[in-house]
Parts: C-alpha cells; sequence; structure tokens
C-alpha cells in the first residue's frame, strides 16, 4: 500500500469558493435576530407560531394525549410512500366533508405530505411534470416560500392581484380580470382562509364569482388550507370556499397542513390531494405523486401522522381538538380587537379597523419597511419587513406596549 | 369537466417496495418476505430496539418539550452528534469547523439535498453511481438535474468486486466528476471494498479530483462496529480533502418510518463551510421547510448519553451478529444439500443483503412456487430470514437452480 498523500494544485482549494452567503429567510431569519436580542421588553410578532397569552408555545392537550397512546406501541416501520393511509383519509373528511361522495367514490387522489410545504411542492413538481406548458399565478403578496418552491420545481410562474393597499381589503375587480386574461388552463394558487400574509379573504359571495370565472377559463384551483380551523374557530366555516368549488365542479387540488391548527408544526404532517374525474384516474394520479416522493424522501415520517390519526379517529379527541382549536382562534380574535382598541385609544390618525376586518393568524398592518425597521431597532418588535404581524405573539401582557410602538412609528405617517 | 390530468397513466409499482406490496397479498402461510431492507427479529418481528423505547419515553415525560418548528437545517444537537459518528470524535474536521450538515429525512433526503446543492452550486453535473445501485440513486440524482453514469462494481462471475473495472472506470471519467460511494454493505450486492483497496479508490479520486459523495446507511450495521463501518469515509476525511456524506438511522437505529438522516459536506475551510451551509437552506426551504422532529429527538437522546450509547452499540452488535449468523446458516444449508454452484459469497458478503446471483425466472420460480419474496435482481434482505426459514429459502434455490431451464 503507498502510504504517499496525494497532494495537488487542484486538491488544495475548495470547490466551494466561490459560493455566496445565502441571504436569510425573509421569515425564519426573524426569528433568529429575535432570539439574538437580549432586550426583556423584545417581541416577537414574527414567525407564524401559535403562542399562549403567555406568550409561550402550546402543545395541545389532545396531541399529548395521543403522544402517551402512541409511546411504546409504534413499531417505526415505514410508511407507504403515499403516507398513512388512516391519516390521509381523516384529513380528506375535514377539507372535502365528513359525508363527502367525493371520498366515497374514491375520486380524491391523496398522499401524506411534509406539511404545507411539502404538499405545494408535491403538485409543482406534478404540475410541471405532466402538465409541462402551464404556468401558476401567485396571489400578490403571499406567503413568500410560495414562489420558492414553484421557482425550483422550475414551473414558470406569473402573479395576480389581490392585497388592495388603500383599501387594506381585496382587490377584486382587478382579480376578477387577471382569472379572465390568464391563457386558458392555468393554474391558480388559491388561500383557502385566513390568507397568508395579509389576512384578507374573499367573502362567500366574491369566493362564487372566483369560482365562476375560474371555470370559465378552465384553469386548475389549488388551494393552500394552512388554517383550517384556526381562521373562525370552526374548521367547517373555514373550509367554504373550498366546497364552493366543489359544487360548481372543480377538479382541484388541495395543500392541507396540520402545522398550526394542531400545533404538530415540527412534526411536517399535511397532506396533498387532487380531485379526478373517477376512481381509476386517482389511482394513476396517487401513483405519479408516489413517484414524485420517492426520489425526495422516499416516505413521510410517521410520529405526527400518527397523531393526527389517533386524534381524529378517536371521537373524544376529536372533539377535544375542535374545542382546543376554537380557544386558539378565539385568542387572536380577542387580540384583534386589544390591538384596534389600543391604537384608537391612543388617538392615532390613521384607520386601524383592517386589524379586526382580516381573519386568521396575520395581520398586514400597512406599515412601511422603513416603519417596521424602527419598530425593531427602537422597540425591539420582530416582525417580517412587509408588515406582517404575526397576531399569534400578541398577548394581553404586550398588547399595549406593541400598539404604543406602533403608534409612535406611524403617527407621522 | 375534464380534469386537466386525464390523460396520466399509472405509474409502474416501485421495483423494491412493491415486492412487499404483493407479500402482502399472498395468502400462503409459508410466505417470506426477503424484499425491502428492513430488519426482522427470529421471530420474523420488527425491532424497536429498546433504547429507541428509553429515549421514547424520556421525551414523551418531558413536559417542558414543544412541537415547534425546527430550524431548516434541522436539530443543531442532532447535528452536530451524527457529524462526530460518522467523523469520529477528534475528527480535525469537525474541530476546524469545516464540516456543514443538514438534518434530513433519512438516505433518501440526504441524497437529495446534497445533488440538488450540487446541481446549483457544482460545475460538474454527472455523478458515477456503481453497477449495480440501490434502485432509488438512479430516480434521486436525474430529479435533482445531474446526470447519472455508472462505474463497473460487481463481478457476477466471482459474485464479488470487479475492482479493476471500478479503477478503470473512475480513471476515465472527467476531472471534478462526482462519484457516488457506498461507505459499507455495498446495497444490493453486499460486496465491499477491502481496507487495501479503499486506499487506492482514495488515491485514484484525489489525483483525478474526483469528487466523493458517501452513502453511509449501515454504519454499525455491517460489522458490528461503528467505527470499522466508517473507516472509508474518515480515510477520504483525513487526507483532508473535500467530500459529501448521506448519512441513515433508518436500519442501524431501526428509525425507519421518522426518517432520520444528516448530510454533512465536508469543505476545506470553516467559511467555505459556514458559506454551503446557508445554501443549504435555499435547497431545502422550498422542498419541505425544516425536517421532522420527533425522529431526531429520538436520535438524539440516544448519540448523548453516554448509557444510552452503549446500550445502542451493544443492540447494533446483536443485529449485525444475527444478519452473520444467517449467512453462515443458509451457506451451511445449501452447502449440505448439495447445491451446485459456489455459494461461498454469502458468507464473503456483508450486511443487509445478499446477491445471490439468481437470475429473474430463478427468482419468480421462487416467488410462484416457494412464496418467496424478493427483487428480481437476486437480491435478498438477511434480516428477513430466521434460523426456522432458512431451510424452507435453501429449498427453494436448490429447487431454482436445478430445476430452472
Amino acid at each position: 500500500m503507498d502510504p504517499t498523500p496525494v497532494v495537488g494544485a487542484r486538491y488544495m482549494s475548495s470547490w466551494w469558493r466561490s459560493v455566496q452567503p445565502a441571504p436569510k429567510d425573509p421569515i425564519l431569519g426573524v426569528t433568529e435576530a429575535f432570539l439574538a436580542d437580549p432586550d426583556p421588553d423584545k417581541i416577537n410578532v414574527g414567525v407564524g407560531a401559535y403562542r399562549d397569552d403567555n406568550g409561550k408555545p402550546v402543545v395541545l392537550e389532545c396531541v399529548r394525549e395521543a403522544e402517551r397512546r402512541i409511546a411504546g406501541n409504534s413499531n417505526m416501520e415505514y410508511l407507504p410512500m403515499g403516507g398513512s393511509v388512516n391519516m390521509v383519509e381523516e384529513t380528506l373528511k375535514l377539507a372535502y366533508g365528513e359525508n363527502s361522495e367525493l371520498i366515497k367514490d374514491r375520486r380524491i387522489a391523496a398522499v401524506q405530505a411534509l406539511s404545507g410545504t411539502g404538499a405545494c411542492r408535491l403538485l409543482a413538481d406534478f404540475q410541471k411534470r405532466f402538465c409541462p406548458e402551464s404556468q401558476i399565478y401567485i396571489p400578490v403578496p403571499t406567503w413568500s416560500n410560495h414562489h420558492n418552491i414553484w421557482r425550483d420545481a422550475q414551473v414558470p410562474q406569473k402573479t395576480y392581484h389581490y392585497y388592495h393597499p388603500e383599501s387594506k381589503g381585496l382587490d377584486f375587480a382587478a382579480m376578477i380580470d387577471d382569472i379572465k386574461n390568464a391563457p386558458n388552463g392555468s393554474f391558480f394558487l388559491l388561500h383557502a382562509c385566513a390568507h397568508n400574509p395579509t389576512g384578507v379573504d374573499p367573502t362567500l359571495e366574491q369566493w362564487k364569482e372566483i369560482s365562476h370565472h375560474i371555470k370559465v377559463k378552465g384553469h386548475f384551483p389549488f388551494f393552500d388550507m394552512a388554517y383550517q380551523g384556526f381562521a373562525s374557530g370552526d374548521p367547517e366555516r373555514d373550509a367554504k370556499s373550498i366546497r364552493i368549488f366543489l359544487e360548481d365542479g372543480h377538479h382541484i387540488g388541495i395543500a392541507q397542513s396540520y402545522a398550526k391548527n394542531m400545533g404538530l408544526y415540527g412534526q411536517r404532517v399535511g397532506c396533498l390531494s387532487v380531485l379526478c374525474e373517477d376512481e381509476k384516474q386517482a389511482v394513476a394520479v396517487k401513483s405519479q405523486l408516489q413517484q414524485l416522493a420517492r426520489p425526495m424522501y422516499s416516505n413521510p415520517p410517521v410520529h405526527g401522522a400518527l397523531i393526527v390519526s389517533t386524534i381524529l379517529g378517536d371521537p373524544d379527541l376529536k372533539k377535544l381538538w375542535l374545542k382546543e382549536v376554537k380557544v386558539m382562534a378565539d385568542r387572536i380574535i380577542g387580540m384583534r380587537t386589544a390591538l384596534r382598541g389600543n391604537l384608537e385609544k391612543l388617538g392615532s390618525p390613521l384607520s386601524w379597523q383592517h386589524i379586526t376586518n382580516q381573519i386568521g393568524m396575520f395581520c398586514y398592518s400597512g406599515m412601511t419597511p422603513e416603519q417596521v425597521d424602527r419598530l425593531t431597532n427602537e422597540f425591539h418588535i420582530y416582525m417580517t419587513r412587509n408588515g406582517r404581524i404575526s397576531m399569534a405573539g400578541v398577548t394581553t401582557g404586550n398588547v399595549e406596549y406593541l400598539a404604543n410602538a406602533i403608534h409612535q412609528v406611524t403617527k407621522s405617517a | 369537466m375534464d380534469s386537466v390530468f386525464a390523460a396520466i397513466v399509472q405509474a409502474p409499482e416501485d421495483p423494491i417496495l412493491g415486492v412487499t406490496v404483493a407479500y402482502n397479498k399472498d395468502q400462503s402461510p409459508i410466505k417470506l418476505n426477503l424484499g425491502v431492507g428492513a430488519y426482522r427479529t427470529e421471530e420474523g418481528k420488527p425491532l424497536v430496539l429498546n433504547v429507541v423505547r428509553k429515549a421514547e419515553q424520556l421525551l414523551v415525560n418531558d413536559q417542558s418539550r414543544v412541537k415547534e418548528y425546527l430550524p431548516i437545517l434541522g436539530l443543531a444537537e442532532f447535528n452536530k452528534l451524527s457529524a462526530k459518528l460518522i467523523l469520529g470524535d477528534d475528527s480535525p474536521a469537525i474541530q476546524e469547523n469545516r464540516v456543514a450538515t443538514a438534518q434530513c429525512l433519512s438516505g433518501t433526503g440526504s441524497l437529495r439535498v446534497g445533488a440538488e446543492f450540487l446541481a446549483k452550486h457544482y460545475n460538474e453535473r454527472t455523478i458515477y453511481i456503481p453497477q449495480p445501485s440501490w434502485g432509488n440513486h438512479l430516480k434521486v440524482f436525474t430529479m435533482a438535474g445531474l446526470s447519472v453514469k455508472t462505474y463497473s462494481y460487481y463481478d457476477p462471475t466471482t459474485r464479488g468486486l470487479n475492482f479493476q473495472g471500478l479503477l478503470e472506470d473512475l480513471g476515465a471519467a472527467p476531472a471534478g466528476a462526482i462519484v457516488l460511494l457506498h461507505a459499507c454493505a455495498h446495497n444490493p450486492t453486499g460486496v465491499d471494498p477491502t481496507v487495501e483497496q479503499w486506499e487506492q479508490i482514495r488515491q485514484l479520486i484525489r489525483s483525478k479530483g474526483l469528487l466523493p459523495f458517501f452513502d453511509s446507511a449501515y454504519q454499525g450495521f455491517a460489522s458490528g462496529s461503528l467505527d470499522a463501518d466508517a473507516q472509508p469515509v474518515r480515510m477520504f476525511v483525513a487526507d483532508g480533502g473535500e467530500c459529501f456524506i448521506a448519512q441513515s438511522y433508518a436500519k442501524n437505529m431501526g428509525l425507519y418510518g421518522e426518517r432520520v438522516g444528516a448530510l454533512s459536506i465536508v469543505c476545506k475551510a470553516a467559511d467555505v463551510a459556514s458559506r454551503v451551509e446557508s445554501q443549504l437552506k435555499l435547497v431545502i426551504r422550498p422542498m419541505y421547510s425544516n425536517p421532522p422532529l420527533h425522529g431526531a429527538s429520538i436520535a438524539s437522546t440516544i448519540l448523548k448519553n453516554s448509557d444510552l450509547y452503549n446500550e445502542w452499540k451493544v443492540e447494533l452488535k446483536a443485529m449485525a451478529d444475527r444478519i452473520i449468523s444467517m449467512r453462515k446458516q443458509l451457506f451451511d444449508a445449501l452447502t449440505a444439500k448439495g447445491t451446485p454452484g459456489d455459494w461461498s459469497h454469502i458468507i464473503k458478503q456483508i450486511g443487509m443483503f445478499t446477491f445471490t446471483g439468481l437470475n429473474r425466472d430463478q427468482v419468480a420460480f421462487m416467488t410462484k412456487e416457494y412464496h418467496i419474496y424478493m427483487t428480481s435482481d437476486g437480491r435478498i434482505s438477511m434480516a428477513g430470514l430466521s434460523s426456522s426459514t432458512v431451510p424452507h429459502l435453501a429449498d427453494a434455490i436448490h429447487a431454482a437452480v436445478t430445476c430452472s431451464s
């Protein structure tokens, strides 16, 4: 054996010299900065993870109970590529309806996915492979990672009007125009409820019109539903947009996540479903979705799926879950009221009714990046620079401080 | 309304996972599943390690634990411990902060993230994989945007390593090409280079400026020793060069469905590793945002607690020893039956799989007549055997070899 070490010019330098430092993720980078701040009054209203009124993360009671039942009993074998059949079945009921004919007729191709992100990415890869000529239309604004997902899937993206800055509501007319002007058969990304980051949702009447125009153009409606139950407190109510589309006969796709509504964030549990014409097509589509999952992670993680199916499969645990989801949603609605109330009490010259008009975890405050920077630098308040406030980070303990800070940076606006 | 996906045809079953699907459908009481590589006990049951159960209990009893998102790169403690596990506690690469590690979804996820990073940042788009290799390797690298070539590896006539062919093929690879190396217990053949051969491979790879990408799915599972099984990887890191390493805890910790793994990129300098780490996040975020918490927490609990760690090593050796024993029993059974052919490869090969050398027809025969389920390339999972089922398998092989055309 020749012990001579190999040394050469090529060998001396790194392959990665030219790799640039990547920009920080605009959302996740906020929490990093927050954690690094030693100030005692600091507030994190950045990332959308629920906090209780003490500002603490919450593990739902139903989840704790499910975990007690699971510990020691799971054999940790590989799930099938499509994930837990049990968990997927229960998840479809939430989105499509407990007694949905579509489920009974087995028309839905569905696989367990890595939370909402993973579900969107699978759909994007699927779109690229099977509808390579199509484009995805993404609302402005949207969760920033949506752009990354379709870009990495190499699907061309366009945007459609959504948020109306002047009214801090929906730019409905422009949105309809964009739907009409998009080439037939485009893919439209819709937030089923609690739009992220604006909190602005269409009314039911508006949803009906959106559905109509999408149908006329033969577009593919893809719903990202990350907040079912979390928006109004009632999962059935939060799924109304989807049900409208189903009544209209669309063959939709849905990305569902349990990150927020079951507090399973780090477990990465979600589901991608695609409604097909019939069972045969659903079987084919599901097999193709699995072909995309296999070279990404082979099969999805079992633990989170077990938690979900344990809870949803037990009527008492499910009842407990529904109660706990309502508590979370109600607390957020309460904080919206409190924040708006405080700002009005401070005599802010601006209108803050959008705080209570908007729904879900986020409030699109309307603040500029410069104002956000001031909030961070002067008041140690952390949020994304688009002015999005995660209401889950607001508590009875910090709402006055927050309101005052917002007032300070906006009063001369 | 027509579906936009109306024209989609059903995809073929995954060749490996499809074996279990077929096995499950079979009603025969004597059926045997030697398909997918998941460990089974003597009783044919899946095994959850005692240390895993202990770790589970510690986690579930810890009321302070929350389920928040992990960072994009995963559980930091897990990453550090994983790097140490494969590189060695005193690895200079770790001490010098030259290793960028990301928790990923088991081996598959680690390979995919590494491959996507390469497709984005590396100037060479070709990866050489051994012939044969795990079936999913081709799909993972292709989906990531790399172009896949093969290098000679398995010699069917000896049922061992085609070392000359390997050296020639890697010798002919363009400078900078990526080379996939199975760190130990080659899947599907069970044929590993000797230490001396590894040294020659290392010299060749370094002199040609090729980039090694290790797939380490069986550390500790092959020989029973974590350090011995890590030796090839450590040889490459010891020469100061760069490499990629995909680690899986599916088999060696029995965490299969929890999807626990790590990608480590060993770089020449700390500032490079730091930049590489930042870019890894951009690959991961649009794929699944951040990795799953549970499995990595279990692994981390075990790795950082010296009692649990030592207990793990004992349980790991027991699994490896049982497999080695199965190899011996099968070899002895075929020898006793006088089954034609040289079956010594069964005891020479290492790890979970044996590449029997049986052809597709013989495999089909064994499935039909003896209800034995295995992949059509003749690969059997030794972990699926027990003392009580070895005779049945030996009968089947004997019949296939003597009756087949």
